[in-house]
């Protein structure tokens, strides 16, 4: 393999791992950018999107199969389903610590986290589930370098996403009402916003991207266990922080640029694999060094 | 005779252990400009927050158009017309002039509409319609009191509580406020100006409150309180 075929298998691998971790990343940010709140259990979300896209697919499949199609529709229920049950942990568990300090309901947070994860642990026995697509393995050739339609489609399905989050958030009404609400929340009581309607609202659009991003990887790997949730958690907060934590276009680019780093971190010489996390988590600790607000974050600008 | 559009009676809020409001009880006529003038920590804005109902007030009533208001959510109170423009105009900073009138009409359908009132508003304050796709972060003060004055013009308000327009503008620019106040007023918006510049909120004022320590002290005509040089003096300070 020549290096420019080293070089674009990388960057095919690291599109997509940038891609799931942009969709997780976007929740993470958009939850702490309207309340403040770092939602550690954003992760089991993304493992629960899986897990009930899984259980919507094998209720399709005789139907429709478990081709595009089937993975299309089970995608967007489970999209659906996930995001209503994170509105419903935002009302449990997170509203009534809105008031108390902020220490609480962070330690809520890892609460709900584990009780997401032992849960489904408990269901599945702990074992990992094969997530059976017949997507058969075509696809295109560069040079040396092979790309399957499934990761194609994967890599598009996620900038689509990203594209109509995007649109939503700066073209419509409730869209800029998300964003003011991040400014000054008594402000926007006196516009009219129900404040805590579209505090769910980003609570239910935060939860079914991760969802989408739990059933692409289902997809893409194969397999779903009830642990996939936390070392993805964990990066989707390294790339929310690195591309500016509140910031939607942050987290999309901090997301790319970390699975990026992450596929090219393992083509320098001496570095392999295993050290793959390393390199990653040492460029945070950079970043943060020297940028500590992140590539789009801004400085808090003080309230009058 | 015209209509008693907003009726306080007995209001008392809290701050915690703070007693903020005292027993406090005025109305505002449909068509009228009241001023509500005192000292700083005199409970004034404290008074807008319990209408506009971003603070709860212990006991006592609001009625407005007739309904009792007191433990309506703030984003209620808004659909009924009552919009209420903060001390410190809080404009959404990092977002452009357009976006913040745009949710000025957040609860607005009809975007024909939406345009008519933008259009209106630009009318007014030539000086955002120039400045319209610039982030609201980097207007002067004078200019951001006018963003935050033209954002509550897309509700269309029948009832405007204005929380210090003046504050830290320069004479000129006060005038320019006050002289859109009027205008505004005469469209037909009933006005609850809150100042400490006296002499100003005067003059355009039917009816004067001065509140101190949470009490209100003194009430009367503008003209009354205007011509009585020692309650000047002696709660409203040389402004
Ligand atoms: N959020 C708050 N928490 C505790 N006390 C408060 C709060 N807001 C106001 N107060 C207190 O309530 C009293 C009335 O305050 P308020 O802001 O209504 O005064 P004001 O007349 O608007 O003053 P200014 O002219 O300085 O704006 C003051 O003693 C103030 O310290
Ligand atoms: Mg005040």
């Amino acid at each position: 393999m020549s290096i420019q075929d080293i070089l674009l298998q990388q960057l095919a691998n690291g599109l997509i791992l940038g891609s799931f971790y942009a969709l997780v990343a976007l929740g993470y940010t958009m939850v702490y950018g309207i309340i403040k709140l770092l939602n550690f259990a954003h992760g089991d979300l993304y493992m629960l999107g899986s897990f009930v896209g899984f259980v919507i697919l094998s209720i399709l499949s005789p139907y429709i199969g478990n081709s595009w199609a089937g993975i299309l529709c089970s995608m967007v229920l489970s999209m659906i389903a996930v995001g209503l049950f994170g509105v419903l942990i935002q009302r449990i568990a997170y509203v009534p610590m809105l008031s108390a300090p902020r220490l609480s309901i962070l330690i809520t947070a890892l609460a709900v986290s584990m009780v997401l994860y032992n849960g489904v642990m408990a269901f599945t026995d702990g074992q990992y589930l094969a997530f059976k697509t017949d997507l058969g393995f075509e696809g295109l050739e560069f040079g040396n370098v092979f790309i399957t339609y499934t990761q194609m489609i994967l890599v598009g399905a996620s900038i689509i996403l990203m594209i109509v989050l995007y649109l939503f958030v700066h073209k419509t009404l409730y869209g800029k009402a998300m964003r003011a609400i991040a400014i000054d929340q008594d402000a926007c009581r006196l516009m009219g916003i129900n404040v805590n309607k579209i505090i769910a609202l980003t609570f239910f659009i935060g939860t079914s991207l991760a969802a989408a991003a739990g059933i692409m990887a289902g997809t893409y790997y194969g397999s779903i266990h009830f642990f996939m949730g936390f070392v993805i958690g964990l990066k989707a907060f390294t790339a929310a922080v690195i591309g500016g934590i509140g910031s939607i276009p942050g987290a999309m680019l901090g997301g790319l640029l970390l699975g990026l780093l992450e596929s090219f971190g393992t083509q320098i010489p001496f570095i392999g694999t295993e050290w793959k996390d390393v390199f990653s988590f040492g460029i945070l600790i950079l970043l943060l060094v020297f940028k500590p607000t992140g590539i789009l974050g801004k400085t808090e600008i003080e309230r009058m | 005779m015209s209509d008693t559009l907003l009726e306080i009676e007995n209001l008392e809020t809290h701050y915690g252990k703070i007693h903020a409001l005292r027993s406090i009880s005025f109305s505002v006529r449909e068509g009228q400009i009241v001023t509500l003038l005192g000292a700083n920590g005199a409970g004034k804005s404290t008074t807008l927050k319990a209408i506009s109902g971003l603070i709860r007030s212990t006991s006592g009533s609001i009625r407005y158009l007739g309904e009792d208001i007191t433990r309506k959510p703030a984003h209620e109170i808004v659909q009924m017309g009552l919009i209420h423009v903060p001390e410190g105009r809080k404009i959404f900073k990092g977002m452009t002039i357009t976006e913040n009138l745009e949710l000025g009409s957040f609860t607005l359908d009809d975007d024909a509409e939406r345009k008519r009132r933008m259009d209106h508003v630009f009318d007014i304050f030539p000086v955002l319609h120039e400045r319209k796709s610039r982030d609201s972060a980097f207007l002067s003060g004078g200019e951001q009191q006018m963003l935050a004055i033209g954002r509550s013009m897309m509700t269309n308000p029948k009832l405007l509580l204005l929380d210090e327009p003046s504050m830290g503008l320069a004479p000129f620019l006060v005038q320019q406020i006050m002289k859109i106040v009027l205008r505004l007023n005469k469209e037909g918006v009933t006005i609850l100006l809150v100042e400490q510049n006296a002499k100003v909120a005067l003059k355009l004022a039917d009816h004067g409150y001065v509140l101190e320590t949470g009490k209100i002290v003194i009430r009367g005509s503008a003209r009354t309180l205007q011509q009585d040089e020692s309650i000047v003096k002696a709660y409203l300070g040389e402004q």
